[in-house]
Order: structure tokens, then sequence, then C-alpha cells
């Protein structure tokens, strides 16, 4: 497909698009449709069918609308004089059985009862970047992301820009990982691009999302495929890649169904594929599933697992820029990092730096989970204070309960007291708290968590995530595990917690890869703000938030 | 032989030292008769980095380097010693002994056992971290050799030694985190592998008493490592 | 004045009496040491309370039974410096074999499956196992650590000899894990 076509094929679709006067849309991502969004769809879709609505009003599945704790969502879109601008309500758990009223509301009144107000702080702080056709378009149709320019970045990119221009782009725009780390995106490219060993370059999306309590990334595979796919190409074109690997997680099915689907839609159209839109460049995509271990999100792991062999990281250096998989220098990259290549390309590094903080640029996605009024997606941008996620965007607390600390940064992360809640949240202030940045998994707790307990819970998944490679890591977890039930258990003594805060030091220090160097992080962050709570299992033998059942007895029953 | 190889210089605890660039900071701190401990890394098999014994400060680096995976480079100032890194050293020895059942009064290897010489060079006097006491089966299935994982310290240098040298692939690991274990085939009984042809090099390379000879008492298994480095030489030669 | 003598005992918790051999096997020098130190309580002798204000106890055996934890906190309470004598009292040794099979597999194997006369666990007299056997260090503080299998009688001389002087013996070059 060249530029022409594409244009062509956008405003045909568009065009389709402007015959329905009315469209549904019902939330086919993954939390939505575990509550039944299919039925819902289905049903509407016969509804519109009784009523003989068919060719005025058109019912399709789109992706993630965010607010996932209210789902099943599904949202309503009248073409009005103004064409760009339909009126649209959203409405919250609903149910097949309210196909009928939905259908017949498209003609008068919303249905009050269903209807959920997209005028409150949820919707209005967030800014999408990432999400920008999340909930807007049918992931299942390369048509409708063709249609809002999908593909125009890559061919217009393809045609007049070189790939050295492409990554000064990308350096421009500040973007940084969002796989955890934070490492320059353009830095990691320009590597990449000057590598020269190995006989040819690969890149490699990490879709491996294993975070407790984080989706995310499985919520961009599933709602807006194409631009991974797009943000993928971008990249291989500006490092001189020919091929690429998504490495997605066997637990997202409907992510893995979405990308296959994609991934032919895009060689069908010769978006994907060899001589790409006449061009010289080519790239190819497949598909690894991997069998959902934590650590293969781990790039060296990952690579590892890509080849065939035990998901396990190896000594970097050399970094996989230089040697990564089958040997060859290779560019990974998580998928929100690859989200967000289109729209830099397509509107300037300028704009995308206009954005955030001095040095986190742009936004970011975090699954708001645990505590909270509003759980669900958002995307907010870099540096936005914890409170106005917490308060604002997530709705605060419910039952009245006084908010304790927000967990981020998954098993390497930490938990933030509320004391620090006017901190902004970008990477340098999150690891100024102990605290990390991670994907983007965000769990709120409120006063009837246990922090010693969390910080439990953390170690469990570590410990039974680790690789078992090394030797602090695959012992080390095991022990501070151990250490850390004994104090939940009431049975520690303070010997005890000199002890486990020098394993910590170990495992932190000698681990071969961020597994282990991360697993402690949950302990020193609960421990630098919570030290009271881990004196009072210990000294007092009380949990103070009453969730741990504290053992009677003295040591001769313990040994 | 390989194209130009060029000499690099650098620094080990403040001795001055040249080294081929394809060197790891490991190889040349030997060859200058620097000591740094190792229980995964054996000459003539890739490195893993794994034990993380070897662990080195790098002048600039922030983080700890395990000597054996780490190539040198021109000017770097290799600290193999330092107060803190003994420590570490000596914690992760700990863990191993307290991870498995390393009774040495009772041991084929006692005497002969790279951790126990170990726990005696970098003064290990105890080990503070609670052991295990986890069960292993032992695997006496083999008609020459016995696996006793409980004394397994998981170096894979049998793993290594039988895929890269030996080419059978008998050996792997099974399991993750602290349930790893290694395995002959698809974990079957070691005497019922087809893969293994009981050349016993892994029995020679584990550093323990986890793989041995049968007929073998306390003390009585010492390993015999010499052929490893003669056969990557040879190996190289033929090149 | 002639100073004090230095108060001296050893104790025998879950061990094989090997390190009470190798100090034993110390021979001639046991006599030379009489004149420094006074033997207040071990179980070569018929003493029944563990007596108060001792300068060094060494302890040989891990802690196994209920006897030897009550035993051992005593100990602890009445010495100034406790030595875990011998790889039993550093490491649970040989007694934690043991461990991995828990306490009931244990005594079943020891006094119903390997025995053909009146086969039964005792109840009365032997004392009853803790769920572990384990070191010293992991029930009281200890201050030094002397390894072997038994540690030898040259080493066990050595340590006291250091002590004696008042100096903590370095053992990095004398004894190990086996030895
Ligand atoms: C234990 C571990 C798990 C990881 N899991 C993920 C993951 O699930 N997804 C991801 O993108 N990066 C993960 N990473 C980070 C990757 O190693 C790598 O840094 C990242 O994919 C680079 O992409 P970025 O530069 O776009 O962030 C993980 C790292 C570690 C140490
Ligand atoms: S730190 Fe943990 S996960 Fe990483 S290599 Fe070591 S054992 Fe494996
Ligand atoms: S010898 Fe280097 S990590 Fe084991």
């Amino acid at each position: 497909m060249i530029a022409e076509e594409l244009s062509k094929t956008a405003a045909a679709e568009r065009e389709a698009q402007a015959q329905f006067e009315h469209r549904i849309n019902v939330c086919v991502a993954a939390s939505c449709l575990s509550s039944n969004s299919d039925k819902i769809k289905s049903a509407l879709e016969t509804e519109v069918k009784k009523k003989g609505l068919e060719k005025s009003c058109q019912v399709r599945g789109v992706g993630c609308m965010r607010l996932c704790s209210r789902g099943p969502l599904v949202s309503t879109e009248t073409q009005g004089e103004d064409e760009t601008q339909p009126a649209s309500v959203l409405y919250q758990n609903v149910t097949p059985e309210d196909a009928p009223a939905l259908v017949e509301s498209l003609k008068g009144e919303p249905v009050k009862a269903l209807e959920c107000p997209t005028d409150t702080p949820f919707f209005k702080s967030q800014v999408t970047i990432v999400l920008e056709n999340s909930g807007k378009i049918d992931p299942e149709r390369i048509e409708e992301y063709i249609a809002v320019e999908g593909y125009a970045t890559l061919l217009k990119a393809l045609t007049t820009m070189t790939p050295a221009e492409v990554i000064a782009e990308i350096s421009r725009s500040g973007l940084r990982g969002r796989g955890g780390a934070g490492y320059s995106t353009g830095l990691k490219w320009t590597t990449v691009a000057k590598a020269n060993g190995g006989s040819r370059k690969y890149v490699i999306c990490n879709a491996d999302e294993g975070d407790p309590g984080a989706f995310m990334d499985r919520s961009v595979l599933e709602s807006d495929p194409h631009r991974i796919l797009e943000g993928m190409a971008l990249a291989a074109y500006a490092v001189g890649a020919s091929h690429g690997y998504i490495y997605v997680r066997a637990e997202y099915p409907l992510a893995i169904k979405r990308l296959r689907a994609a991934i032919r839609q895009a060689e069908r159209n010769g978006l994907l594929g060899t001589n790409i839109s006449g061009t010289t460049f080519s790239f190819t995509v497949e598909l690894r599933l991997g069998a959902g271990a934590f650590v293969c999100g781990e790039e060296t792991a990952l690579i590892a697992s890509i080849e065939g062999k035990r998901g396990q990281p190896r000594p970097r250096p050399p970094y996989p820029a230089e040697s990564g998989v089958w040997g060859c220098p290779t560019l990974i990259n998580n998928v929100e990092t690859f989200a967000n290549i289109v729209p830099i390309i397509r509107e300037g590094g300028d704009w995308f730096a206009g954005i955030g903080t001095a040095k986190s640029k742009g936004t970011k996605v975090f699954a708001l989970t645990g505590q909270i009024h509003n759980t669900g997606l958002i995307e907010v941008p870099m540096g936005t204070p914890l409170r106005e996620i917490v308060y604002e965007i997530g709705g605060g607390i419910p039952g009245g309960k006084a908010f304790k600390a927000v967990q981020t940064g998954g098993p390497s992360g930490g938990c933030i007291p509320a004391q620090h809640l006017d901190s902004p949240v970008d990477y340098e202030s999150l690891i100024q708290l102990g605290s990390f940045m991670g994907s983007g998994g965000m769990i709120i707790m409120d006063e009837t968590s246990c922090m010693v307990d969390v910080a439990t819970y953390f170690m469990e998944f570590c410990m039974s995530e680790s690789c078992g490679k090394c030797v602090p890591c695959r012992v080390g977890t095991a022990h501070m595990y151990d250490l850390l039930q004994k104090i939940t258990r009431g049975e520690a003594t303070m010997a005890d917690l000199d002890l486990l805060l020098e394993v910590c030091d170990v495992v932190k220090n000698t681990s071969l890869c961020g597994l282990g160097m991360g697993a402690p992080q949950p302990i020193f962050s609960t421990l630098r703000y919570f030290r009271d709570e881990y004196l009072a299992h210990i000294e007092a033998k009380q949990c103070p938030a009453g969730v741990c059942k504290i053992h009677e007895g003295n040591e001769e029953v313990i040994a | 032989m390989s194209p130009t190889v060029r000499v690099k210089t650098l620094t080990i605890d403040g001795q001055a030292v040249g080294a081929r660039e394809d060197q790891t900071i490991m190889q040349v701190a030997r060859e200058n008769n620097i000591f740094v401990p190792a229980l995964c890394a054996i000459e003539g098999l890739t490195p893993v980095g794994a034990c993380r014994l070897c662990i080195v400060e790098v002048k600039g680096v922030n983080k700890l380097l395990p000597a054996c995976a780490t190539r040198i480079e021109e000017g770097m100032e290799v600290t193999t010693n330092s107060e803190r890194v003994a420590n570490y050293r000596r914690t992760i020895l700990e863990m191993l002994f307290s991870e498995g059942n390393h009774i040495c009064s009772v041991c084929v290897s006692n005497g002969h056992c790279e951790l126990q010489t170990l726990a005696k060079k970098l003064g290990m006097t105890h080990v503070r971290v609670p052991y295990r006491s986890t069960m292993r089966r032992v695997d006496a299935s083999h008609e020459r050799f016995i696996a006793d994982p409980n004394r397994c310290i998981l170096c894979t240098r049998c793993v290594r030694v039988c895929d890269e040298i030996e080419g059978a692939h008998t050996w792997d690991v099974m399991g993750r985190g602290i349930n790893s274990r290694i395995i002959t085939d698809l974990s079957q009984p070691w005497g019922d592998s087809d893969s293994c042809t009981s050349c016993g090099k892994c029995v020679n390379v584990c550093p323990t008493g986890a793989l041995f000879e049968k007929g073998k008492a306390v003390s009585e298994m010492s390993k015999r490592q010499e052929f490893l480095p003669y056969l990557t030489l040879m190996r190289e030669g033929k090149k | 004045m002639s100073t004090p003598k230095v108060r001296v005992a050893t104790i025998w918790l879950d061990g094989c009496s090997g390190c009470h051999m190798s100090l034993l096997d110390m021979d001639e020098r046991l006599i030379e040491l009489a004149d420094k130190i006074d033997v207040v309580y071990t179980p070569l002798m018929d003493v029944k309370q563990f007596p108060k204000d001792v300068d060094v106890t060494l302890v040989e055996g891990a802690v196994n039974s209920h006897e030897d934890y009550e035993r051992i906190l005593e100990v602890r309470k009445n010495t100034k410096i406790l030595v875990s004598l011998g790889d039993c009292a550093i490491s649970a040794n040989v007694p934690s074999m043991r461990n991995p099979f828990g306490v009931e597999v244990t005594l079943k194997r020891a006094y119903v499956e390997n025995v053909t006369l009146n086969p039964q666990i005792p109840s009365k007299e032997v004392p009853p196992l803790m769920p572990l056997a384990r070191p010293v260090h992991a029930v009281v503080k200890v201050d030094l650590f002397v390894q072997g299998c038994p540690p030898s009688a040259d080493t066990i001389h050595f340590v006291i000899a250091e002590l004696l002087e008042g100096r903590t013996p370095d053992l990095s070059e004398r004894t190990r894990f086996g030895a």
C-alpha cells in the first residue's frame, strides 16, 4: 500500500462510518469481556436488527475505555450537525438486558440509570497519547486504524525521513523506556543503529508484562494493536532491522489473537513484509509466546526464551543492543514505549517534550487498583501529583477509610505514604521516595493494610518468580520471605530484623539481574516509612492493622 | 588463530597488568596470581555468572561485576577483595550452605570440596541464616555414578560440560527459584538416560560431592579437572 | 597473691562426644592448663548444677532435644565467652540429618522400624526432640566458632591458650568444616 492508497482507504472507511447516524461502541477488552461484554454486543446487534436500524446504527467492539471498575462499558455516538463532534454518552455496568433501552435512547434521552458521567476528573484530568485510539476504534479492523491516520506516519517516515532523522526526533522527544528503568529511548536506538556485529538486526517488543496488578500493556495490545506494529516498523527503519518479535505472555490470549490478526492484515495490505509501500524497507514481525514467567520480561531472559532456551538472564554487558537475539544487535522496548513512537514522529519530538517534567517527558499509563473508587487504566502527564491521581482521578478511598500508601513499581517498587502524596509522579521523584516507576502498576492501600504483610506478599512473588540461576536471589528471596513470615507471625526478634536487612543488602547488591536487585525494595521502603509496624510485630507481638495472625507461645514451640 | 587481538592495560588491586582484549577479569587476575573466588566458573566452559562469588569492584561502575563474565577494558581499575565484597561473599557462601545439606563430615568429597575450601579461605565461620533442611532424592540408578542433589549448589558446571564438551546435553536444570534442581534427560533416572555416555566429565567438574563415583567412602572422592583446559586447547588448535 | 584461675566449663549437647575425646587428647598439656584454669563443669565430672560466673564454656553438639534447649539457655546465662566447639555445635551437622524427615518419621525409624525386640517410641527417660536440630547460635549468642569434626587437640589447645592470653584465636589456617 502506498501513501495514496492509504489515504483512499482511510477516506473510504471514514465515509462508510459517516453513513451511520448512530454508533454503539462496546468495550471488548479483557476486563469488560470478562463480564460478558460480548453478550451485550450481540444483544445490541439483535436489537438493532429487530428495530430495522442496521443501516443507520452500527454496533462495534472497541478497545478499553479505561474506567474498568464500572464495566462493562458501552458508549453511544450520534452524528450531529457538526460532523466532527458527535454527541456521545457513556454507560456503565451494562447488561445484555439493557440493549433495548440503549437502542431506544438513540432517538431520545440517554438512559439515566446507566449513564456514566464523563465530565469527572477521572476523564478530564487524563491526557491520552498512548491510549488515543483506545476505546475509539475497533481493534480487529485495520481499516479503522487507517481511518484515524494509522500507518500514515510510517509511510511518511519511509518516504521523507532518513533513519537518522527518525532517531533524532525520538531523541528530541526525551522519551524514556516504559518497561521499568526509564532508559533513554533515543540513546538506545542510536546504539543499535550504530552496532555492526552480526548478520542482521532485530527489534523486539517486550509484552511480557508480569508485575502483579499491571495491565497497561495488555490493554494497549488489545485495544490498538496496529499502533505497536507501526511503532516497531518505525523503530526497525530507524535502527536498520528487518525482523521483529513480539514476546507476549500466553496468559493474554485476547492480545495474542488481536496481534495475530493485526499482523495478517498489515501484511495483506503491504504495511508489513518486503518492500513496504514500494520502498526498499522490509520488516516482518513474528509473535513469540511466553509461558508467563515474570523473569522472562527481563531482556536477556526474554531473548534466551525467544531462542528456545530456558528463560534465564545472563550478565550484561554485552547488552542486547550489541549482542541480542541470535547474537545480533537487538533493539528491545516495552509495549508502551512503542505506543509512543507514532505520535512523536507524527507530531514531532518537541511537541512530546512539551508534556511532562524536565526529565520525564510525555504521559504514563497506570493501572490503578486496590482500595480506590475508580479502578482502571489512566493516562496522565508525567509529573502529575500522586494526590491528584488518588483523590481526583481515582476518586479517593471507599468506605470512609484513611489512605495509607500507594505501591508503585511492582515487586521492585515501594510503598509511598501519605506525607508524600504531593510528590509528582516521574522517574526521579519515585526513586527518591524509595520506590520505582516500573511498568505502571499502582496499588492503593488503606488503613486496613498491614505493611509487613504487603512486603511479605511481594517477597513471596519474587521468591516464586526467581529463576534460580544466581545464588543471592535464589536463596536470599527464600530467606527474606521466611524472615518476613516470622515477623508477621509475631515470632521474630530484633536480631531477625538485622539479619533480614543484611540479607536484603546482599541480594540487592550481588544479584545477577533486576529481579534480585529489586526484590528487597518493598522491604526497604516499608521499613523506611512504616518501621513502627515492624516493631509492633516484633516487640509488642501485635499487628496494628489486625491482618497478621500472631502466634501465641514461646521460642520452644516455634523452634 | 583469531585475527589481531589487541592488548590492553588495567590495574587489579593496584597492580598494573596487561591482557588480551578478549580476556575476562578473572582470567587476567589468575594469570597474575591474584586470587578471585569462583564456584560456577571453570576454565574451559562458558562463564554464566551465577554463583556471584567472583564479584569485584570496578572504579566508576556502581554495580559489582562478576569477574568470570566481565571482559577487561582499557584503564579499568579493579579491586578484588574489599571488605564489603568479602562480607558479601561470606553471606553468599552461608546461603549456599543453608540451601542444601552440606554435612562435610560425612561427605565423599570431604577435604576435596571447592565449597568447603572456599568457606575456609573466605573465613565463613558459621551460617547465620537458618538451614532450610529440604529433602531431595538421591539418584543412584547409574551403574558408575551417584547424584546427591542435597549437595548440589546449582553451579551448572555439569550441564555445561555435558553440553559444550561432551555434546550429550544429558544434564539440565528444572524448576525455578529455590525449587531449581539439576536433572538428567527429561527428569528421568540417570541410569535410564539414553543420552548419557558415562564419560564422567560431569562428576569431575562438580565442585562438591553432589556427583561422585560409586564405591567411594567419606573423603575418598577427589576430582580430576585437568582434562578441561587440555580439551579446550586441543579444540582451538584444530580450528 | 596469685591471679584467680579462669573458670572453664564444657558441655555436651547432641554430639557424639568426639569433641570431648579430642579435648582429652590434649594429654599432658591438660596438666599445664590445670595451673591456669579451673574446670568447673563438664560431663566428665559429677556436677549436677551448671555453675555461675563461668568465664569460658565450650559447647559440643547441636540443640536437638528440649533438654538441650533448656541447658543451653542456662549455660548462656552463666557464661562470659561461649564457644561452639565442633561442627555439631556450629551447623547441627550429623544430628541435623534427621531434619528433612521430621521428628515422627525419625523416631519411628529409630525405635520401631529398626528394632525387632519390643519396638516402641520411648515416652520416658529419652528427652523429647524439638522439630529441628539446630546450631547453638540459632538459639543463643555464640562468641567463637571452632570448626572441625572433631577439631583436633592442637586446635582446642590453641583456642584455650589464646583465650587465656586474652586474644581472639585466629582459626582460619587451623581448621575447617569436616576436618
Ligand atoms: C525481572 C524483570 C522483569 C521485567 N519485566 C518486564 C516486562 O514485563 N515488560 C517490559 O517491558 N520490561 C520488563 N523488564 C525490563 C526489560 O528488561 C527491559 O529493560 C525493557 O523491556 C526495555 O524496554 P524500554 O527501554 O522500552 O523500557 C523487566 C526487567 C526485569 C529485571
Ligand atoms: S537475580 Fe534472580 S531472576 Fe535474576 S538471574 Fe538471579 S536468580 Fe535469576
Ligand atoms: S565464578 Fe563468577 S559468578 Fe560464579
